[in-house]
C-alpha cells in the first residue's frame, strides 16, 4: 500500500498553519541528499525542482519528530501542532 | 481554574499518568496538561504492557482496563529473504492470573488510565500544548501553554512529554538535537482480522495472545526490528530502524521497509484477508544510559521516554515510564513535605532509579547500541547465515551429513572469517552478558 492510501485511513484535524518550518531555504539548496524527502514516514517533504525549495504537506504529518533529528542541517523548526490539531489516532 | 498547583505534569502518557495517579492519591494538587484531544490519541506503542510494573500503580488493572490479549507465546524470528528460523516460548501459566503481560492499544489504554487519574483527584486538561516555562528570575515557577491566559504556576514540573523532548531540551536538561543514532523511527499498521482467524493462525485459545519479533532481512539488515502483535480483533504490525541508518540508506522510506516485511512469505499468510485500519509513526529513544539527560534541576524532573528510559533490546519502555513516574511522584511528595524543591532534594529521584531495574538494566546494556551500530552484520549476516545453514542441513539430497556440515562451515566462513566470527561472539557476549 502507498503512503497516500495509508494516510487516508487516519483521522486528522488539520490546522490552517504549518507546524513545520524550513529555517533557511538556501541551506536546502545545497543539502546534498535531502534526507527529509525519504525518511519521513508520511512523505511530508518533497523537493520542488522548479522552485528549488522543499514543499511541506504538513497536513499528513504523524508527529513522530524524525525529520527534526534526521535533517542533515538542523534546518527544520519543529513545533507541536496547536492543541487539538494534528493526528488523532484511533488505536495507537 | 486556580492558577497555582503543587505539581504540573506535561504529557499524559504512561509516565505522566503514573506520576499523576500517585500524587493525586496523596492528596496533592496536580494538573496534567496533554496536547491531544484525549490522552493516547498522539501515542504509539507495539505494544506489550507488562503486568507487574503497571500493577504497582493500579492493582488488578486488567480486570477493568481495556487490555487486548494476555500474551502466552513470544517468538523471535531470524529472517532471511525467503526463509525464517524461529525461536519461541509458550507458557500456559501466562494466560491466567496474575498474567505476565498484555497487548494494549494506546488510544484506548491511555484514555482509560487518565480516567482513573482524574477519579483519584487530578485535573487533566487536553488539547493544550505546553510551549515554554515561566520564570521568576532564573527560577522556574510554572509553564506557558498555547491557550490564551494559559500560564500555570506550580512548585514543581514533571516533564513526561515523550521521546521528542522539546521542553527538556529547551531547559537544558537534554541536549538540543539528540543524535540521530540514538533514536529509532518506527512505523506500524493496525490490520483488522476476525478473532477466530487470529486465534487459528497464531494457535491461541480465546483471549490469549502472541508476539513475534523479527530480526534480519525484514529491516534490510539495518539496526532495528519488526514486530507482529495480536490484539483482540486486529494485528499490530510494525518495524523500527535507527534514524541515522535510515538517513544513510538513501531513498528508502520507513513505509517501504514495512511493506517489505509484510510481503515476506512467512508473514504474508498471517495477514491474509486483513484490512488496514490505521497507519502510525513514532520514535523510540534508543540511546540508553549514555544518552540519558540530566534527570532533574531545581523545580523540574524528567521521566519516561523524555529521559531516554527505554530498553530497545527487551522492548521495554512503558514499564520504565510507569516506574519513573512513580519514583518522581514519591520524590515530589517528600519534597512537598519539606517545602524544598531544590535540585538537592529532587536528586532522590535519581537515587531511586539507580537502585531499581531501570538504571541497572540501562547500565548493563550501555554499550550494546554502540557495538550493534558498528557491527551491522548482527542484523544482516547472522540471520542470513543461520537460515542458509539450516536450509542446507534440512535439504535431503543424498549428501552425507558430515560433508554438509563442512559445506555449511565453508559457506559461512567464505563470507566472514573464523577470526571475525569469534570476535563477534565475544563482543556479543561482552555487551549482553
Ligand atoms: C513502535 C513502538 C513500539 C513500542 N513497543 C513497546 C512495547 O511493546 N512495550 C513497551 O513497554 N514499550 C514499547 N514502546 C515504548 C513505549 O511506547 C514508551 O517507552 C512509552 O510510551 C513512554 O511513555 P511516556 O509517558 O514517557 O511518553 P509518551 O507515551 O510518548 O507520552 C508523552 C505524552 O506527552 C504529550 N506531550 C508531549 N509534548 C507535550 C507538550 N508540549 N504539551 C502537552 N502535551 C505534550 C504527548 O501528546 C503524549 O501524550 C514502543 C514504542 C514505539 C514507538
Ligand atoms: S534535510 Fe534539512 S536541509 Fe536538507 S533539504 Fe531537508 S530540510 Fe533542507
Ligand atoms: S514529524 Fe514525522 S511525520 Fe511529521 S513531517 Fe516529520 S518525519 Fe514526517
Amino acid at each position: 500500500m502507498t503512503i497516500e492510501d495509508k494516510l487516508f485511513l487516519n483521522r486528522f484535524q488539520a490546522d490552517k498553519h504549518s507546524h513545520l518550518k524550513i529555517r533557511d531555504r538556501d541551506v536546502c539548496r545545497s543539502c546534498e541528499r535531502k534526507p527529509c524527502t525519504y525518511i519521513c514516514p508520511a512523505k511530508v517533504y518533497a523537493w520542488d525542482e522548479k522552485e528549488e525549495r522543499i514543499d511541506t504537506a504538513y497536513e499528513g504529518c504523524l508527529e513522530c519528530g524524525t525529520c527534526r533529528y534526521g535533517c542533515a542541517h538542523d534546518n527544520i523548526d519543529w513545533r507541536n501542532p496547536r492543541g487539538g490539531f494534528g493526528i488523532m489516532y484511533k488505536n495507537g | 481554574m486556580s492558577d497555582k498547583f503543587d505539581v504540573i505534569i506535561v504529557g499524559a502518557g504512561p509516565s505522566g499518568l503514573a506520576a499523576g495517579y500517585m500524587l493525586a492519591k496523596e492528596g496533592m494538587d496536580v494538573i496534567i496538561v496533554e496536547r491531544g484531544d484525549h490522552p493516547g490519541t498522539k501515542n504509539v506503542m507495539g505494544g506489550v504492557l507488562y503486568r507487574q510494573p503497571t500493577e504497582e500503580i493500579i492493582p488488578k488493572f486488567w480486570e477493568k482496563a481495556p487490555v487486548e490479549r494476555a500474551i502466552v507465546e513470544q517468538r523471535m524470528w531470524l529472517v532471511d529473504k525467503e526463509s525464517v528460523v524461529t525461536l519461541g516460548h509458550r507458557s500456559k501459566g501466562f494466560g491466567t492470573e496474575p498474567y505476565n503481560n498484555f497487548t494494549v492499544l494506546r488510544a484506548k489504554f491511555d484514555r482509560w488510565f487518565a480516567e482513573q487519574v482524574v477519579d483519584a483527584g487530578a485535573l487533566l486538561i487536553t488539547e493544550t500544548v505546553v510551549e515554554d516555562f515561566l520564570y521568576d528570575g532564573s527560577r522556574i515557577v510554572g509553564v506557558k501553554t498555547g491557550r490564551e491566559q494559559g500560564d500555570i504556576r506550580a512548585n514543581v514540573i514533571i516533564l513526561a512529554e515523550g521521546v521528542n523532548s522539546l521542553l527538556a531540551q529547551k531547559v537544558g536538561l537534554q541536549r538540543d538535537g539528540i543524535n540521530s543514532s540514538e533514536l529509532a523511527v518506527a512505523v506500524k499498521e493496525i490490520i483488522t482480522l476476525p478473532k477466530e482467524k487470529i486465534e487459528d493462525r497464531f494457535n491461541l485459545e480465546e483471549g490469549e495472545g502472541a508476539t513475534i519479533e523479527l530480526v534480519g532481512d525484514s529491516t534490510f539488515g539495518m539496526m532495528g526490528t519488526g514486530f507482529i502483535y495480536t490484539n483482540k480483533d486486529s494485528l499490530s504490525v510494525g518495524c523500527g530502524v535507527l534514524v541515522s541508518q535510515l538517513v544513510e540508506h538513501e531513498g528508502l522510506n520507513p513505509n517501504e521497509i514495512l511493506e517489505h516485511m509484510k510481503s515476506h512469505p512467512a508473514v504474508k499468510p498471517l495477514l491474509q484477508g486483513g484490512e488496514s485500519n490505521e497507519y502510525l509513526a513514532h520514535m523510540i529513544p534508543e540511546g540508553g544510559y549514555r544518552a540519558m539527560p540530566k534527570l532533574y534541576r531545581d523545580n523540574v524532573l524528567v521521566v519516561g521516554d523524555a529521559a531516554m528510559l527505554c530498553n530497545g533490546i527487551h522492548r521495554e519502555g512503558s514499564n520504565m515510564a510507569l516506574t519513573s513516574g512513580k519514583f518522581a511522584a514519591e520524590t515530589v511528595i517528600a519534597a512537598h513535605q519539606r517545602g524544598d524543591y531544590s535540585a538537592g532534594m529532587l536528586s532522590e529521584y535519581q537515587s531511586k532509579l539507580e537502585k531499581s531495574f531501570v538504571l541497572k538494566d540501562l547500565k548493563k546494556y550501555q554499550n550494546v547500541g554502540v557495538v550493534m551500530e558498528r557491527n551491522r552484520h548482527f542484523f544482516s549476516f547472522y540471520p542470513h547465515a543461520v537460515n542458509a545453514a539450516l536450509e542446507e542441513f534440512l535439504t535431503v539430497d543424498s549428501v552425507p551429513k558430515k560433508e554438509k556440515q563442512q559445506r555449511i562451515w565453508n559457506e559461512v566462513t567464505s563470507q566472514r572469517s573464523k577470526y571475525e566470527i569469534i570476535k563477534d561472539l565475544y563482543r556479543g557476549w561482552r555487551v549482553m552478558g
